[in-house]
Parts: structure tokens; C-alpha cells; sequence
């Protein structure tokens, strides 16, 4: 295997975004990341496209190919990738690999989701496929009531609190008030979060991420063709992933997920780095409760410690560990099947030194942590900056 | 969303009599029911095991904002049970008056689910009761 690198990422504006369609989200985030790597379009070799639903949000299925055609490539094999939520990190670490392997030279990764289409309820369902169909979705267990189930248990056994499960929000929305192209760039008290309608309790809608519109694309190169393009490659140090049982009901823990235990110990292994050095993490809020379990089973504290720290401000921008400069899923949005390469692009720009108001001072390494459905697909990669 | 009618048949001895499977090569036992066993790989003996149906909620919430299917019921509690037989199982608790709580006691009992529209199936599964 060889080293791979980031040479040039897109972004569109995260929101409600009436005015564009699949299509539009992904021509936006490709062209942006085409003109930041300085490529033109006969220069790549391969495409993963990834959505999780866009054949429910908007009947389009066959992505990948529309993403190929949309940014004039011509012919070149189009694959999409699906594993719920965490469908841009997988589709992110298949690019890898391709990469990697010697297969091909430049790959480009986008993610996409088209999601305010449909109505809530509607969206509610969509997203309710990434948990067991059968026996969860079916029997009237919402997405936000898996990870409800979590939070009660967690609460049942740590002691974590309402307000430090609000405080993550609360941290999230701070940084995407920094960031242009977050959905919500306002900032939000705990007070706010504790009054805001219970969507499954626990779980009130100012703890969840938002139904989002967006995309986003990263180009890969092998490291040693990189420095034709950049001054500045960013090199994916660690690439790993791990799966688990569909449903919650068949898991070790209702309070660690595990294949983020695992994919977290691999990347590690693999990049030979240890928590210490990483400076900022991108880590799947999906809810807060899913921030505070990451942090422990990312590596970063022990279970039932990570809820105080948080509140306490130690993941904070320039605290401790940075950590969803972005804004997260919760305060920069959702749009499922392109969060997990949005991540690398935060990531990205921060170890370039991008940031601009957000920026993690001195930041050299950098982690993503992406996963799908309840846990059942867990995805991390590390980024380097190499000079 | 509307389940098609040999889907709600195919699951029926599982959503009606709460059965399972248990390998009797090990021991372990799994609702809903597994073609392979995850101990024993292909060498798996599975066969048909009916759950008591007795069971403690583990953790639980009441969903407010559900999907298109169960819009009319909400709000409604969901509990994640562990059974007496070991496996865990999510579903409904039906509202009896009493109070849940993680380790309040329940048993399964068999339910209207939800219907297909007006003129639709009507689809029945067990649920959780207080006692
Ligand atoms: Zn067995």
C-alpha cells in the first residue's frame, strides 16, 4: 500500500437550501473541490458517490454516476457507497484504498443528501432505515429514540446529566457561529436546550442534528504526486472501520459503541499515534449523547468521565481537544451522506491553517469519526499535515 | 409506510408468541430468531424457542415526534427489555397507568400495532406491560 493524500476538498453551504437540487449540492461541493486541488476533470480516475436515502428524499438513486457527469468525468468507473449515516466516511476510506492499492492514481469522493424535499415525518422514516427495519423501525422506534434508549442508560449508569448532554449543543453551536457555511450560525444557552420540544425523551430536537441539505467532495492523489498539485497535501495517516449488529437489541452495550472502540484502536495502530497527539477531532454528534459516548470510545476519556469534561469546557475550541470546530452535525447540519467526507474537509482546512476564526492553533494532526445508524458502522481516519 | 402482508406473516410466530431460536450446540438463545448461530458458525444447531415473555425494562423513552406510520399514536413509550432468557428486545409498554423505571418488571402482552389505512391490514405484536 502507498501513502495517500488529500489534495483539494468542497464544500457547499450547509441548510435548507430550496434553490438546488442532488444534482446542483453536488456540482457546487465538486467544482469548489476541482479548483482547490487545481485539477482539470480529464485528470481523474475513479468516483465513489455516497448518499444514504436519496432514492427516498428525492426517488434518485445511481448517484455516483450523476456526480461523474455532473463534474465532466468523462467515463470513468462512478461507484456509490451506502452504510446509513456513515456512508461519506466509508465512501472516504474506499477512495483510499483504491488510491492506496495502485488501482488507479486520482480519486474523487463525494457525499450528498438532498433532504428538506420531504416532510418531517417523511424524513423520519428515511432515516429510520439505518437502524434493524424490522424490528426497530417497525415497531414505532424512531432514530432519535435508539439513541434516546442509550442516553437513559448512560444517565442510569454515569450520572450524566440533561444539562451536560445540553452543554455539547450549547459547544457545537459556539463553533458553528464561526463557521460560514454551517446551517445554524446561532449561539444557543443550555437553558435553550433544556426548554426546547422533547423529540424522545431524554432527547429534545436541540439535542439532535438538523434535517440538512448539502454535499462535499475531497480529491486524493498518491502522496508522491501530490506536491504536483499543493504546497500543502494532507495525508491520511490512518484509514479504519468496524461494524456491529443492525439493531441495539443485539449489542454487548446499550452505552459504548463499540465499532468505534475498535475502528478507533486500528486507526492508531495504524498511524502509530497515540490520543495525545491529535489536535482536533470531528466527531458524529448525530445527538449529543453520541458526542459524549465518542469521546470515551474514541479513546479520549473513560467511560462515565467524558459529559463533566465537556461541560467543564475542555473540548472547547483552543481548550484541550478541539473538538467539531465545524459546528458538528448538530450546529453546521446533517446532510447524511455527505457528513462523514464534510469532516475531512473541516479537517482539511485546519491542518492547513484554513480555519480562519475557528482555527486550532499549531495544528498538525487531525481525526475524523463517522458512523452509521446506531452504531453499527463506525469509520475513523487521521490526517496529517506534511511538510 | 404500508408493510406488505407476507412480511407481517413471515414474522407472525415471533410477533404473536414471541419465539425465538437457541442453538443447541451452545446454549445461546436469540430473539428474533438467526439462521446462523454468532458462536457457532456453520456447525450452528438452531432450533425454535418460545421467550416467557417476562422481562425488565433496561431503558426507555417516550417518543413525541415518530414516524408517518405510528403519527397518530404518539406519544408512545418505547422500552428496551431484557427477558428473563437473556436476549434483549425492544418494542412498545403500553400505558397501564403504572409508572416505568429501569427495572420495573413486564411481561408481553398482544396488541393492536398499527393499521394499513382505512381498508388496510391490521397489523398485531406483542408489547410490554407493567406489573
Ligand atoms: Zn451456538
Amino acid at each position: 500500500m502507498r501513502d495517500v493524500a488529500i489534495i483539494g476538498v468542497g464544500l457547499t453551504k450547509f441548510g435548507e437550501r430550496w434553490e438546488v437540487g442532488l444534482r446542483g449540492l453536488m456540482a457546487e461541493a465538486g467544482l469548489a473541490a476541482l479548483q482547490d486541488a487545481k485539477i482539470s476533470s480529464d485528470e481523474v480516475d475513479m468516483v465513489y458517490g455516497s448518499t444514504m436515502a436519496s432514492g427516498r428524499f428525492v426517488g434518485q438513486e445511481h448517484v455516483a454516476a450523476m456526480l461523474a457527469d455532473q463534474l465532466g468525468f468523462n467515463n470513468v468507473p462512478a461507484t456509490r457507497i451506502e452504510n446509513a449515516c456513515a456512508s461519506g466516511g466509508s465512501a472516504l476510506r474506499q477512495g483510499y484504498i483504491a488510491c492506496a492499492s495502485g488501482a488507479v492514481d486520482m480519486v474523487v469522493v463525494g457525499g450528498v443528501e438532498k433532504m428538506t424535499d420531504v416532510t418531517t415525518s417523511e424524513a423520519t422514516t428515511a432515516l429510520g432505515g439505518a437502524g434493524d427495519q424490522e424490528w426497530e423501525l417497525a415497531q414505532g422506534i424512531t432514530f432519535p429514540g435508539l439513541y434516546a434508549l442509550m442516553a437513559r442508560r448512560h444517565m442510569h449508569e454515569y450520572g450524566t446529566t440533561e444539562e451536560q448532554m445540553a452543554a455539547v449543543a450549547v459547544k457545537n453551536h459556539e463553533n458553528g457561529h464561526k463557521n460560514k457555511y454551517a446551517q445554524y450560525r446561532k449561539l444557543i444557552t443550555v437553558d435553550d436546550v433544556m426548554k426546547s420540544k422533547v423529540i424522545a425523551d431524554p432527547l429534545k430536537v436541540l439535542d439532535c442534528s438538523p434535517i440538512t441539505d448539502g454535499a462535499a467532495v475531497v480529491v486524493l492523489a498518491p502522496l508522491d504526486k501530490a506536491k504536483k498539485y499543493t504546497d500543502t497535501p494532507i495525508k491520511i495517516v490512518s484509514s479504519a472501520q468496524a461494524s456491529d449488529s443492525l439493531g441495539l437489541a443485539q449489542r454487548e452495550s446499550l452505552t459504548e459503541i463499540k465499532a468505534t472502540r475498535i475502528a478507533a484502536d486500528d486507526a492508531f495502530r495504524q498511524a502509530k499515534l497515540g490520543r495525545g497527539d491529535i489536535d482536533l477531532i470531528e466527531v458524529h454528534d448525530c445527538f449529543t449523547i453520541a458526542e459524549i459516548m465518542a469521546m470515551e470510545d474514541l479513546g479520549f476519556y473513560k467511560k462515565g468521565q467524558a459529559a463533566k469534561a465537556i461541560a467543564d469546557g475542555e473540548t472547547r475550541l483552543n481548550a484541550k481537544l478541539s473538538v467539531n470546530t465545524s459546528g458538528g452535525l448538530k450546529a453546521c447540519g446533517h446532510p447524511v451522506g455527505a457528513t462523514g467526507v464534510k469532516q475531512a474537509v473541516e479537517v482539511v482546512w485546519q491542518l492547513r491553517g484554513e480555519a480562519g476564526d475557528r482555527q486550532v492553533k499549531g495544528a498538525e494532526v487531525g481525526m475524523t469519526h463517522n458512523v452509521g445508524g446506531s452504531g453499527a458502522t463506525a469509520v475513523v481516519h487521521i490526517l496529517k499535515r506534511v511538510n | 409506510m404500508e408493510t406488505a402482508p407476507a412480511s407481517s406473516w413471515r414474522r407472525q410466530n415471533a410477533s404473536y408468541n414471541l419465539v425465538g431460536n437457541k442453538c443447541e450446540k451452545c446454549g445461546a438463545v436469540y430473539f428474533p430468531s438467526r439462521i446462523i448461530c454468532k458462536n457457532c458458525g456453520r456447525e450452528s444447531k438452531l432450533r425454535e424457542h418460545k421467550l416467557s415473555g417476562d422481562g425488565e425494562v433496561y431503558s426507555y423513552t417516550k417518543i413525541t415526534a415518530p414516524s408517518d406510520t405510528f403519527k397518530d399514536d404518539a406519544p408512545y413509550t418505547i422500552g428496551m427489555i431484557k427477558t428473563a432468557e437473556g436476549p434483549f428486545i425492544e418494542g412498545h409498554v403500553v400505558d397501564n397507568g403504572k409508572d416505568v423505571k429501569i427495572g420495573a418488571k413486564v411481561r408481553t402482552v398482544l396488541r393492536r400495532m398499527y393499521a394499513d389505512g382505512e381498508e388496510g391490514l391490521i397489523h398485531y405484536h406483542y408489547k410490554f406491560e407493567l406489573i
